[in-house]
C-alpha cells in the first residue's frame, strides 16, 4: 500500500542485526505520527524463518531469491527498486551499517529519490519528513526536510533502544517475487575472515583505546603502559588503524569490533558516529580529549577535558601507586 | 591503467566548527579546509596502482578554498594531471555535485577506474561515487580497501563488512569504486615538494556546464548536536583528575 513506513530489515550471516530492531522502534513512532502501517522489508535467500522476529512491524514484505544470498549490492538495489516503485512507500529507513549502507548510494540514484544520510531521528512535520543528521564526524547536527516520496533515510545505529523494536507476535508475511538477472559486472566471491590478532579485544574487561590524538606510533607506549597497569589491552579508532599504528584486529567501530568492556577509556578519540557504533554499550566509558565539544563526551560517563599526554602518565602512576599500597 | 580520482574539500573537524549567522552553513571565516579523508585514501590507492601497473592518474576537484594546494599536493604525490572544476557550488547536495561531475568526466575518459572516497563527512544527501556510477552506467562497489588488477579488464576488489570481516568481489572494468581505506596510509609529502610542483606543474581549469540539479533534501538549519546526556567532567590538575578517576574505578570495581 502506498504511503507506508518501511524499514529495511538487515540480516548479516543468517541473523537479524540488532540495529534492525532500533530502526523498527523508530519506524513505529514515525508510522504512528503519519497514521500509516509499519512494514519490514526482508531480502535474502531462505530467510523466511527470520520473519517472526520482526513483530514490531505490522507485516513483512519478503523477497526470497538466490541472488540475494550474500550482501551483493546490485541485486539488493534492483530488488528494492522494484519493490519501492511498485508499492510507493512514504519512506524507507535503512541501517547505516557497512552491510546496508551502500544501497543508499545506488537506489536513490536509480529512482531519482531523495536520500538523507547520518540520521539519528526522523519525524513528520508540516507535511514533510524531517531528519536530524549528524555531520562532520558528529560535531554538527543538520535538520533536513524532505517533501518528495518515497524518501530514503540512512539511520545511524543507536537511534532508539533495540528492546523497543521487538514485537511479541509474528507479523503477517507477504512474499513478493522480483526479477533478478545473474550478477554480471560485480560478483561476490567470498568472505575474508579477520585474521586472529594477538589479543581479542572483544574479550577484554578493560580497553584503553586511542584515536588521532595519540599523534604518532611511538606515543602508543603510553597507552600500553596504562593498559598494563589496568590489566587491559590497547585498541584504536579508524585513523590509528589507517595509519598502520595498530593492526586491524584492534579496531573498534563500524568496520571493526563491537566491544562491551567493563571500562572503555577513550584517549584522543573525538567519537564520530562510526566509532560510537562499536563501543556505545561499554559498561563504563571515560573519555580524555582536549576538545570540550568532542562528541565522545555526550556518551561518556566521565570525561577529562585535557591533553592525554598530561593525564595518561599521571593516571598510570596513580594506579601503580594505589596497587602497590594495596599489595603492601 | 588510467585512473580518475575525485577530491572534495571539507572542513577539518579537528578545528572548532561554528554555525554562521544564517543558521544553515558553517562560518567560513574560521574554517580550515582539507581534502576529505576518504578521498585522500582514494588518491593514495590510485597512486599505488599506478606505481604497480603504470598509466596515469588525473585528480579532479571542484573549486573550493585551498583546493589549489590540495591539487598541487596531489601532483607532488604522483598524480599526472590536476583539474579544478570551476563555477559551481553544490552546498550540501552531493547529488547535484555528482550529476555535474558526471557530465564533465567523459572528457577525462577512457579510464579504467574512477575512485572517490566512499563517503564525505558532509554528505547529507546521497553518495558521490555511487551516483556517478549510475550516471555513467558503470559498475560500482563502495567501502573498498584493496584493488587487485587481473588480466583482461577485470579486478578483484575487497570491501569491508562488519566485525573485521571483508568481502572479495570480482568486477569488470571500467568501474567506479568508493574507497574506504588505501592499502597503505596516505603518503606524507614535504612542503618543499608541493612548492616544487607549484613551480613546475599547472592546474587545468574546466568550467561546470549547466545548472545544478535541484536538491531533494533541504537543509533547514545547522546546530551543535543536542545530546541526551553528557559526561560528568573531572576537573583539576592532571594529578587531581587522575586521582578522582582512580577513585571512580575503585568504586566500580575496575581497579
Amino acid at each position: 500500500m502506498a504511503g507506508n513506513v518501511w524499514v529495511l530489515a538487515e540480516t548479516w550471516r543468517g541473523q537479524v542485526s540488532e540495529t534492525t530492531y532500533e530502526l523498527l522502534a523508530l519506524g513505529r513512532e514515525l508510522a504512528a505520527e503519519l497514521g500509516v502501517p509499519l512494514q519490514a522489508v526482508l531480502l535474502g535467500h531462505q530467510v523466511k524463518s527470520l520473519t517472526p522476529q520482526l513483530g514490531a512491524a505490522e507485516s513483512v514484505v519478503l523477497v526470497d531469491h538466490p541472488a540475494l544470498a550474500e550482501p551483493a549490492l546490485e541485486p539488493y538495489t534492483y530488488a528494492l527498486a522494484q519493490l519501492v516503485k511498485a508499492r510507493q512507500p512514504r519512506c524507507l529507513l535503512v541501517p547505516l551499517t557497512n552491510i546496508s549502507w551502500e544501497v543508499l548510494g545506488l537506489l536513490p540514484a536509480a529512482l531519482e529519490l531523495p536520500c538523507a544520510n547520518f540520521c539519528r531521528d526522523v519525524r513528520a512535520a508540516d507535511g514533510k519528513l524531517q531528519a536530524r543528521c549528524l555531520l562532520y564526524g558528529g560535531k554538527v547536527e543538520a535538520t533536513a526536510a524532505v517533501s518528495a516520496a518515497p524518501a530514503l533515510f540512512g539511520i545511524l545505529p543507536g537511534s532508539r533502544p533495540a528492546e523497543k523494536g521487538r514485537g511479541e507476535k509474528a507479523p503477517a508475511v507477504e512474499e513478493v517475487p522480483v526479477e533478478l538477472a545473474e550478477a554480471a559486472r560485480v560478483k561476490f566471491k567470498k568472505y575474508l575472515e579477520p585474521e586472529a590478532g594477538d589479543v581479542d579485544i572483544t574479550q577484554q574487561t578493560v580497553l584503553v583505546s586511542v584515536g588521532r590524538g595519540i599523534q604518532n606510533q611511538d606515543n602508543l607506549a603510553l597507552a600500553e603502559e596504562l593498559a598494563a597497569a589496568l590489566g587491559g589491552a590497547v585498541s584504536g579508532s579508524r585513523p590509528v588503524i589507517d595509519q598502520g599504528w595498530l593492526p586491524l584486529s584492534r579496531q573498534v567501530g563500524k568496520s571493526g569490533a563491537s566491544v562491551k568492556p567493563k571500562l572503555y577509556l577513550a584517549l584522543g578519540i573525538s567519537g564520530a558516529p562510526e566509532h560510537q557504533e562499536g563501543m556505545r554499550n561499554s559498561e563504563l566509558i571515560v573519555a580524555v580529549n582536549t576538545d570540550p565539544g568532542a562528541p565522545i563526551f555526550a556518551i561518556a560517563h566521565f570525561g577529562v577535558c585535557a591533553d592525554l599526554f598530561d593525564i595518561v602518565p599521571a593516571l598510570t602512576e596513580e594506579i601503580k601507586r594505589r596497587k602497590a599500597s594495596r599489595a603492601a | 591503467m588510467n585512473i580518475v580520482v575525485l577530491l572534495k574539500m571539507v572542513p577539518d573537524v579537528v578545528e572548532e566548527l561554528e554555525v554562521a549567522p544564517d543558521g544553515k552553513s558553517l562560518n567560513a571565516e574560521f574554517l580550515r579546509l582539507i581534502v576529505n579523508e576518504r578521498d585522500a585514501h582514494a588518491l593514495e590507492e590510485a597512486v599505488l596502482l599506478k606505481e604497480r601497473h603504470g598509466g596515469a592518474v588525473v585528480a579532479v576537484a571542484p573549486e573550493a578554498p585551498e583546493v589549489d594546494e590540495a591539487l598541487f599536493t596531489a601532483l607532488a604525490k604522483g598524480a599526472d594531471r590536476a583539474v579544478k572544476i570551476t563555477g559551481f557550488t553544490s552546498d550540501f547536495s552531493t547529488r547535484a555535485a555528482a550529476k555535474l561531475l558526471a557530465q564533465l568526466l567523459p572528457r577525462f575518459l577512457p579510464a579504467d577506474l574512477l575512485l572517490a572516497g566512499c563517503q564525505a563527512i558532509d554528505d547529507v544527501d546521497g553518495q558521490l561515487a555511487a551516483i556517478l556510477a549510475h550516471e555513467l552506467q558503470l559498475p560500482y562497489l563502495g567501502l573498498v580497501t584493496q584493488v587487485k588488477l587481473e588480466a583482461a579488464g577485470r579486478a578483484t576488489v575487497t570491501k569491508e563488512f562488519a566485525g573485521g570481516v571483508r568481502g572479495e568481489f570480482e568486477m569488470t572494468l571500467p568501474a567506479v569504486l568508493g574507497i574506504q581505506a588505501a592499502e597503505k596510509p596516505p603518503r606524507y609529502i614535504p612542503v618543499a615538494k608541493v612548492r616544487a610542483a607549484m613551480k613546475t606543474q599547472k592546474i587545468e581549469t574546466v568550467p561546470a556546464a549547466g545548472a545544478p540539479a535541484a536538491a531533494l533534501v533541504e537543509v533547514l538549519q545547522l546546530a551543535k548536536p543536542e545530546a541526551a546526556g553528557h559526561a560528568e567532567m573531572l576537573t583539576g590538575s592532571p594529578a587531581e583528575a587522575a586521582g578522582k578517576l582512580c577513585g571512580i574505578l575503585l568504586e566500580r570495581g575496575v581497579l
